[in-house]
């Protein structure tokens, strides 16, 4: 299933959020929105998923999702957003639940998701306990729990530490390398896109429209910490924002 | 210029100084038995002061007599002749009021005319003295239980209302967002999100509830109760008894810290996912 963003504007009132905005979302592959603060990254993920609805344009499934997918768009959040009353499984059972899978087949989803998320031995601790690399691996269980056919990722590492932010980089290719996922991953973090996106789109400041798409050829699993040629590409792509990204911090708020 | 460390040759003939604690404070710990402590220093001083007589006994009762007119009550079983009517009173009064209060405030919580339409008549009601409305209570309800089950109800309504809709009101937004954004449909997002999520608040909401309903109850069996503590105080107290008083004053004490034990205990049951 592709996803396709057709002419998009966005305005509060009288102050424009985003203008314009057109963009394939090719099936397999993970396309990173990267911008300024402000530039309305987050808003547009809202959108795709149906949690917002845009002034004008249209946000577009183009094939059917597979038929095994619970829930097409699925995000994953920044703050994790996961209930602190229930356990891991819990919190993973909790969007079973709705879909009447419950007892032996929600038990074997759990069990399959958690495994892959390397989480199997914390089945039962509460979210409290856990730290916010695992915190986060559980909201990509539960994520993973309903078959999404498209990934969306809010700044999912921006919670964490940088070395946290690494292994967790590391699971997300593998988890792709082992069965390609859709996704569409916002982030300011340009270390991130570059590791992560096949192709990145870079905003401009509010109004927020599509500058350039970059694309990285370079497969997930053998890109690396540290690869220069990766490097070269995040040096680019900051040369790109940088006066945007210092023209939008000074810019006043909710003016 | 190197950015390398001034030289610090004569840090050693410099005189030092060790950095002084101001951190620390602004976090309570449990401290167990001071509580008992103090009650115990003010019921020995209170015992003290009747026996040397510096303390008169038409100030307060020597508290080993109120001790032995409480042994007399029990024995004689009209303890339990006065408590069963008030507990059975307080339980059902209360049920009512607090199960009304949280029904109304999720609503208030969930839907803009509910909230719109009830806050401002909430906050009308809630400071009327709702022993003021005893008299009405008992044409609308009878002279016997009805009207002190619906004084009961009533006052610990309002607290509980306002309680609750603050509590769903704080429920985390990401977490309702992400019930909606994974298909949840609206029932399961109120009974798995925002219900739990609620509890800590409603539950907060109930301690001052419950203790509105002692006092209540205390009112409401002044007016036409032939049994209950209410009843036994106001007797007591009209016959200048302290003796017979304090113990009534006692007895409510008591079932104030039961009440208070009693929240404690589910709190640490339905909260234990809390820090």
């Amino acid at each position: 299933m592709d996803i396709r963003l057709d002419a998009i504007s966005h305005r509060y009132d009288d102050f424009e959020v985003m203008r314009d905005i057109t963009l394939d979302i090719p099936d397999g592959q993970i396309v990173c929105i990267v911008g300024p603060s402000g530039c309305g990254k987050s808003t547009l993920l809202r959108f795709i998923g149906g949690l917002e609805r845009p002034t004008s344009g249209s946000v577009l499934q183009i094939g059917e999702p597979p038929a095994d997918s619970l829930n097409p768009l699925t995000y994953i959040f920044q703050d994790f957003a996961l209930l602190p009353w229930r356990t891991v499984a819990g919190n993973v059972s909790l969007v079973l639940e709705d879909h009447g899978i419950r007892g032996a087949a929600s038990r074997t989803i759990i069990d399959d998701v958690l495994q892959r998320t390397r989480l199997t031995d914390f089945a039962n601790a509460l979210p409290r306990q856990l730290s916010g690399g695992m915190k986060q691996r559980v909201a990509i269980a539960r994520a993973l729990a309903v078959n999404p056919a498209v990934m969306l990722m809010d700044e999912p590492l921006s919670a964490l530490d940088s070395q946290t932010r690494e292994l967790l980089m590391d699971d997300l290719v593998a988890l792709w390398t082992r069965q390609p996922f859709t996704a569409v991953y916002v982030t300011h973090n340009l270390a991130e896109a570059v590791r992560l996106g096949h192709a990145i789109v870079v905003m401009s400041r509010r109004p927020g429209t599509i500058r350039e798409i970059v694309t990285i050829d370079k497969p997930l699993a053998e890109r690396q910490f540290g690869d220069a040629d990766l490097d070269q590409k995040q040096k680019a792509l900051w040369q790109l924002m940088r006066d945007e990204a210092r023209a939008a911090d000074a810019e006043l708020l909710n003016v | 210029m190197s950015d390398s460390a001034r030289t610090t040759s004569d840090s050693n003939t410099r005189a030092s100084v060790s950095v002084s604690f101001r951190g620390g404070g602004f976090a309570p710990k449990p401290r167990r038995w001071v509580g008992v402590v103090v009650f115990a220093a003010l019921i020995a001083l209170a015992e003290w002061g009747t026996r040397s007589g510096w303390i008169s006994a038409l100030t307060l009762p020597r508290p080993s007599d109120v001790l032995e007119t409480f042994k007399q009550l029990y024995a004689s079983g009209l303890l339990f002749k006065h408590m069963v009517p008030s507990l059975t009173r307080l339980a059902v009064g209360a049920a009512v009021g607090v199960t009304a209060g949280v029904i109304i405030g999720v609503l208030i919580g969930l839907f803009s005319y509910v909230r719109a339409g009830l806050v401002p008549l909430v906050a009308a009601i809630f400071p009327i003295p709702k022993i003021a409305l005893l008299p009405l209570f008992v044409i609308w309800f009878g002279i016997d239980e009805g009207s002190k089950y619906a004084l009961i109800a009533f006052g610990t309504f309002t607290p509980t209302v306002v309680a609750t809709y603050g509590a769903v009101d704080n429920v985390d937004r990401t977490l309702i967002r992400m019930g909606q954004s994974f298909g949840l449909s609206w029932f399961s997002i109120v009974r798995k999100i925002v219900l739990p999520g609620a509890m800590p608040g409603i539950l907060s909401g109930l301690r001052i509830s419950l203790a509105i309903a002692i006092i209540l109850l205390v009112a409401a069996e002044m007016l036409g109760a032939e049994y209950g503590i209410g009843a036994y105080i106001l007797e007591a107290g009209s016959l200048y008894d302290l003796e017979r008083l304090f113990a009534g004053v006692v007895i409510l004490s008591m079932l104030g810290v039961f009440v208070s034990a009693v929240i404690g205990a589910v709190e640490r049951y339905l909260l234990n996912w809390r820090t």
